[in-house]
């Protein structure tokens, strides 16, 4: 019943012609995510890795990013709004902010889980601290810093929607429209747009991460997950038998 | 600050406050407990029965990609509450955390040592005391990490449920940006950070509480 409301709208011919049509609004959702996974990479990324690298500053990092977890996006998109006089530097900020933490834990997370012993035996190869990040660290921290990208992306495309409340047309618009005239067709279709966004994107990002990540990678990372816990869990008592749940 | 201070200073703005506050802690904590009980049962099912491991990883993925302004609104149209019920806020967040909780749980218990629950077996342990004496327990510093992460995130989510109209701090929000006044605004963002301060000190205590040999292997 909803779902043939939500279609009708889908394939209303209306909706797919001028400005305010559903490919406009798809374009310009997908402009202020990349705008802002992009903008939170160029922070966290070197941050997560600087941190990883080096051990140092690891809790206030972590304390750091729960702190900007906490911030609501709602409110710190309406006060930028109210600031800078207009919604789109605001929104960027805001999707900034909520996108920084996973990126930075996937970074940090990352460096931080390379196997001691292969970076001992880059160290003995005679490798300094620079060629040990990029040659090493790096390529084994790939997957989970592009699991925190993906984490990132989800999240910013899910909260792009808030941006519609402040004017900007993203495809929170429909949301806040079926919303407030109780369409509920317009509004389950902005619904399943902003879904399949997320679900695109994600996919396309697992592709990404699949080409990027060296394919020995992914060998030993299987192997390894079986014989020893995660050193970020916090666990009592190591494992001793197969428990893989991956 | 001279804007805040007249905004604080009326007796009947702080008492509003104090409701949305309230409001706030209600319609973030009870998803929060609640999805603690189902990530802790659904998590018991995917330790024992592997074929539900893979359906219900990949479930609590997709959830994440549904926008939480639309699952919001989404569920009145689903189960018939009505579109201003704070439930369909309350629902909506507790399939978020519990999508959230469900894997750390199922992997710590996967993690408790064979060793550890033989020797419960060989004690006498019937399966059901030996989960929740000996196996849950084990968990709970996994679990206690997810609970933070969904507590934060259930703090800030609530404020957008102020775009359908539910109460809570996002009020201030909505009402701030309405009359273009930035002190309710300021007092909102400062007051949810503090709410997701005191409750993440409330929860690191419990877990402390809970885990008194964490302390005796690092001191």
């Amino acid at each position: 019943m909803i779902f043939a409301d939500a279609l009708a709208w889908l394939l209303d011919p209306v909706n797919w012609s001028g400005g305010k049509s559903i490919p406009t609004r798809v374009g310009i959702h997908l402009l202020y995510c990349l705008g802002a996974v992009l903008g939170a990479s160029l922070i966290a990324v070197p941050l997560g890795l600087y941190v990883g690298h080096t051990g140092r500053g690891g809790v206030v990092l972590v304390g750091g990013s729960n702190a900007l977890r906490a911030l609501p996006t709602l409110g710190l998109v309406t006060f930028l709004y109210l600031i800078a006089g207009g919604g789109t530097v605001g929104v960027l900020i805001g999707l900034i902010v909520l996108a920084v933490p996973p990126i930075l834990a996937g970074a940090y997370a990352g460096v931080q889980d390379v196997d001691r012993g292969v970076v001992d035996a880059a160290r003995g190869m005679g490798m300094t601290g620079a060629q040990r990040l990029w040659r090493v660290e790096v390529p084994n921290a790939l997957p989970l810093l592009v699991g925190g990208l993906r984490n990132a992306t989800l999240q910013v495309v899910a909260t792009a929607s808030v941006a519609a409340y402040v004017g900007i047309e993203t495809l929170g618009r429909p949301l806040l429209d079926g919303l407030r005239v109780l369409d509920y067709g317009q509004f389950v279709g902005g619904a399943i747009l902003i879904a399949l966004l997320a679900v695109v994107l994600d996919g396309v990002l697992a592709g990404v991460g699949r080409l990027v990540v060296p394919a020995g990678l992914r060998l030993t990372a299987r192997s390894r997950s079986r014989r020893t816990p995660p050193r970020r869990r916090e666990m009592p008592v190591p494992v001793e038998s197969g428990g893989s749940t991956a | 600050m001279g804007d805040i201070a007249k905004y604080l200073s009326d007796a009947g703005t702080r008492a509003a406050l104090l409701d949305m506050l309230l409001d706030h802690v209600y319609l973030s904590l009870v998803p929060l407990v609640v999805s603690v009980v189902l990530a802790i049962v659904l998590g018991l099912l995917c330790h024992r029965f592997r074929q539900f491991n893979a359906t219900l990883i990949g479930l609590s993925n997709i959830v994440y990609t549904i926008p939480s302004l639309a699952l919001f609104a989404i569920i009145p149209a689903l189960i018939g509450t009505r579109v201003l019920d704070p439930l369909n806020v309350i629902i909506a967040l507790t399939v978020y955390t519990t999508a959230l909780l469900v894997r750390p749980v199922a992997e710590a218990l996967a993690a408790v040592p064979a060793h550890v629950t033989a020797a419960a077996t060989a004690m006498g342990f019937r399966p059901l005391r030996r989960f929740l004496t000996v196996e849950l327990p084990l968990s709970v510093p996994v679990l206690a990490a997810g609970v933070r992460v969904g507590s934060v995130s259930n703090i800030s989510l609530v404020s957008v449920g102020a775009l359908i109209g539910t109460g809570g701090l996002g009020t201030l929000f909505t009402d701030g940006f309405r009359q273009r006044y930035l002190a309710p605004i300021i007092i909102g963002i400062v007051l949810t950070l503090v709410l997701a301060l005191v409750v993440d000190l409330l929860l690191v205590l419990l877990r402390n509480r809970l885990t008194p040999w964490a302390r005796v292997v690092k001191p």
